[in-house]
């Protein structure tokens, strides 16, 4: 070996990562390993692998190679050591709080927050006997009084669904370590291209893949990357330093180091919870990533465009999109987010709830769908949908008034975007639309 | 730290070793010391456990230290106590081992100093399997990023 490895650029590794020309078929693209199971050379290959001696394939509710070469390449987009896919975003953040988490902990959840999420947290609260301290991640003290001795995670978005928040990750990222708690991140809304949580001092990203990731809104999928630089042995981690029951009392961080917690993630979480992701899902996730840093240019440069569009507009009050010059998060942005903060912003409309209604039905080329970061246009009234679930004061602590309009803008031409708006404008305001 | 978790060194001595000394390896299946020579077991290393309190693990003879072994010793993979590290650096220097490597959480600056000066390339707080599973084998599977970019087979390896 004469030669210095080779340290690869995103856009390479966005194509490459995670995927090796197939030894056995010479196959470029990942195969589908459409297979439940997988044959064992011996009985002693058996024996080690359920033993978690030696890697390898048992059965595809714990792992599966279509489904490892997507892990490895968000994990290498995200500068993580590794990842654990589930079938769904929300799959993967449940699984990541039970892994970590004994009743009687606490958790220190930013208020600004997608709806699911919170609908979830507060699900697994009652549930599991964790209490949730809600902060405002605006306040620059808000983190430091929500955390105590008993806070096990901090858990926040890098940028807020749907109000647009920011966080000051290194911020939240010391507030975490003085008291000895990782700091967890919902990467979804900027992707690995727009921001790397970890490289400033996050220690877990979670996401819902089914957004820019895959890109195209073909599939439900979630991940769960990890750092591999959090102390999981700090006294405060049982179930990821203690010896398991589960493989006859082996302790995951000490055995498994920088990979503890993603080994206990799949081999003891993702073996009982189930929530894996298909071998099919994988490839078009896959297929998407490949594109993701070309696809995130056009995003940004379109929503960028709609936004300030839209703060000249009559009728349209409020424009929350972070990197507009007068966004309290302007300064997070260059400091957090350089190429962009993501696609997806919200605005309110002043005819209120009614006027949100309107807009809605007289769109015709943007889509009124529960997603975002598709290729595609989409648009959607969080009071009455996606945020439907929450109480008032939740509806305002997660940046939501009655006519707040979430857009996602796609990657369509922008005058054509522009021309849909201005006629769902003119309906809110009460104007007749002609097509 | 970085200085002993370079790449380029870890390849080496993952292609190049034969022979792996694994000081403090315990009988017990349940240790990471355990895991990891089982694992280089299989995968065609020769494992000499190094360990006072042992006479035999995994099929091998066990010597009470590295001045106790008869052969060559390419790689010294250290499973203690960091403070017992200068020790065992100089030991492995003595006996004319190719490599230092301490595992996952053995940090030991003063050791690692001892086996560079004499003239011993130094892995610290890096995993002996871990590394070869990552280069060679089969980490990939796991969702690991394993740092293997390639779009050809001889690439791919």
């Amino acid at each position: 070996m004469d030669e210095t490895p080779r340290e690869f650029g995103f856009r390479t590794r966005a194509v490459h990562a995670g995927q090796r020309p197939d030894p056995y078929t010479g196959a470029s693209a990942t195969p589908i390993y459409q297979t439940a199971g997988f044959v064992f050379e011996d009985t002693e290959s058996a024996a080690a692998y359920f033993n978690l001696q030696e890697y390898g394939n048992i059965y595809s509710r714990i792992m599966n190679p279509t489904v490892a070469a997507f892990e490895e390449r968000l994990a290498s987009l995200e500068a993580g050591v590794g990842a654990v896919a589930f079938a769904s975003g929300l799959a993967a953040q449940a699984a990541l709080f039970f892994a970590l988490l004994e009743p009687g902990d606490r958790i220190a959840v930013a208020k600004a927050l997608y709806g699911g999420s919170t609908a979830q947290l507060n699900h697994l609260a009652r549930k599991l006997q964790i209490t949730l301290d809600w902060v405002d991640m605006d306040d620059p003290d808000g983190w430091r009084r929500s955390v105590t001795a008993e806070t096990k995670a901090l858990f926040a978005e890098t940028v807020a669904n749907p109000g647009g928040n920011v966080l000051d990750i290194e911020l939240a990222a010391s507030v975490a370590h003085e008291v000895g708690a990782p700091l967890v991140v919902d990467n979804t809304f900027a992707t690995p291209y727009l921001c790397r949580p970890l490289e400033f001092g996050a220690d877990v990203v979670v996401h819902s893949a089914t957004k820019f990731l895959v890109g195209n809104g073909t599939t439900i999928a979630g991940a769960v990357v990890d750092s591999g630089t959090f102390d999981w042995s700090n006294g405060r981690f049982p179930s990821i330093a203690e010896p398991s029951t589960a493989y006859h009392g082996l302790k995951f961080h000490e055995t498994f180091g920088v990979y503890g917690l993603l080994m206990k993630l799949r081999s003891e979480t993702l073996r009982d919870f189930g929530a894996v992701l298909a071998p099919f899902n994988a490839f078009l996730l896959l297929l998407g990533m490949e594109s993701l840093a070309v696809r995130m240019d056009r995003h940004v440069a379109n929503a960028l465009a709609v936004a300030e569009w839209l703060g000249v507009q009559p009728g349209v009050g409020a424009v929350r999109h972070p990197a507009l010059p007068d966004s309290p998060y302007r300064s997070l942005v260059e400091r957090y987010l350089p190429r962009g903060a993501g696609s997806v912003f919200s605005f309110d409309l002043e005819s209120g709830r009614e006027g949100g209604r309107r807009f809605i039905e007289a769109l015709s080329l943007w889509s009124h769908l529960a997603n975002v970061g598709d290729t595609k246009s989409l648009v959607i009234h969080p009071a009455s949908t996606t945020h439907r679930q929450l109480a008032d004061d939740e509806l305002a602590a997660s940046g939501v008034a009655p006519g707040t309009v979430r857009l996602s803008v796609g990657l369509e031409d922008v005058d054509d975007l522009l021309w849909d708006l201005e006629r769902g404008l003119r309906a809110a305001r009460g104007s007749a639309v002609t097509a | 730290m970085n200085e002993f978790q370079d790449r380029r060194t870890i390849q080496e001595i993952v292609l190049n070793a034969r022979t792996v000394a694994i000081v403090g390896l315990s009988a017990s299946e349940l240790r990471a010391s355990n895991f990891v020579a089982y694992y280089l077991q299989r995968h065609g290393y020769r494992v000499i456990p190094v360990n006072p309190n042992e006479e035999h693990v995994l099929g091998e003879q066990v010597y009470p230290s590295l001045r106790d072994v008869p052969e060559r010793i390419d790689v010294v993979d250290v499973f203690r106590t960091p403070a017992a590290v200068p020790e065992i650096a100089r030991e492995a220097v003595e006996v004319g081992a190719g490599a230092l490597w301490l595992q996952f959480g053995v940090i030991s600056p003063e050791g690692a100093r001892i086996a560079q000066e004499g003239g011993l390339p130094v892995v610290m707080d890096r995993c002996l399997k871990v590394e070869h599973a990552r280069l060679l084998g089969r980490m990939h599977w796991m969702g690991f990023d394993t740092g293997v970019i390639a779009g050809s087979r001889a690439g791919s390896r």
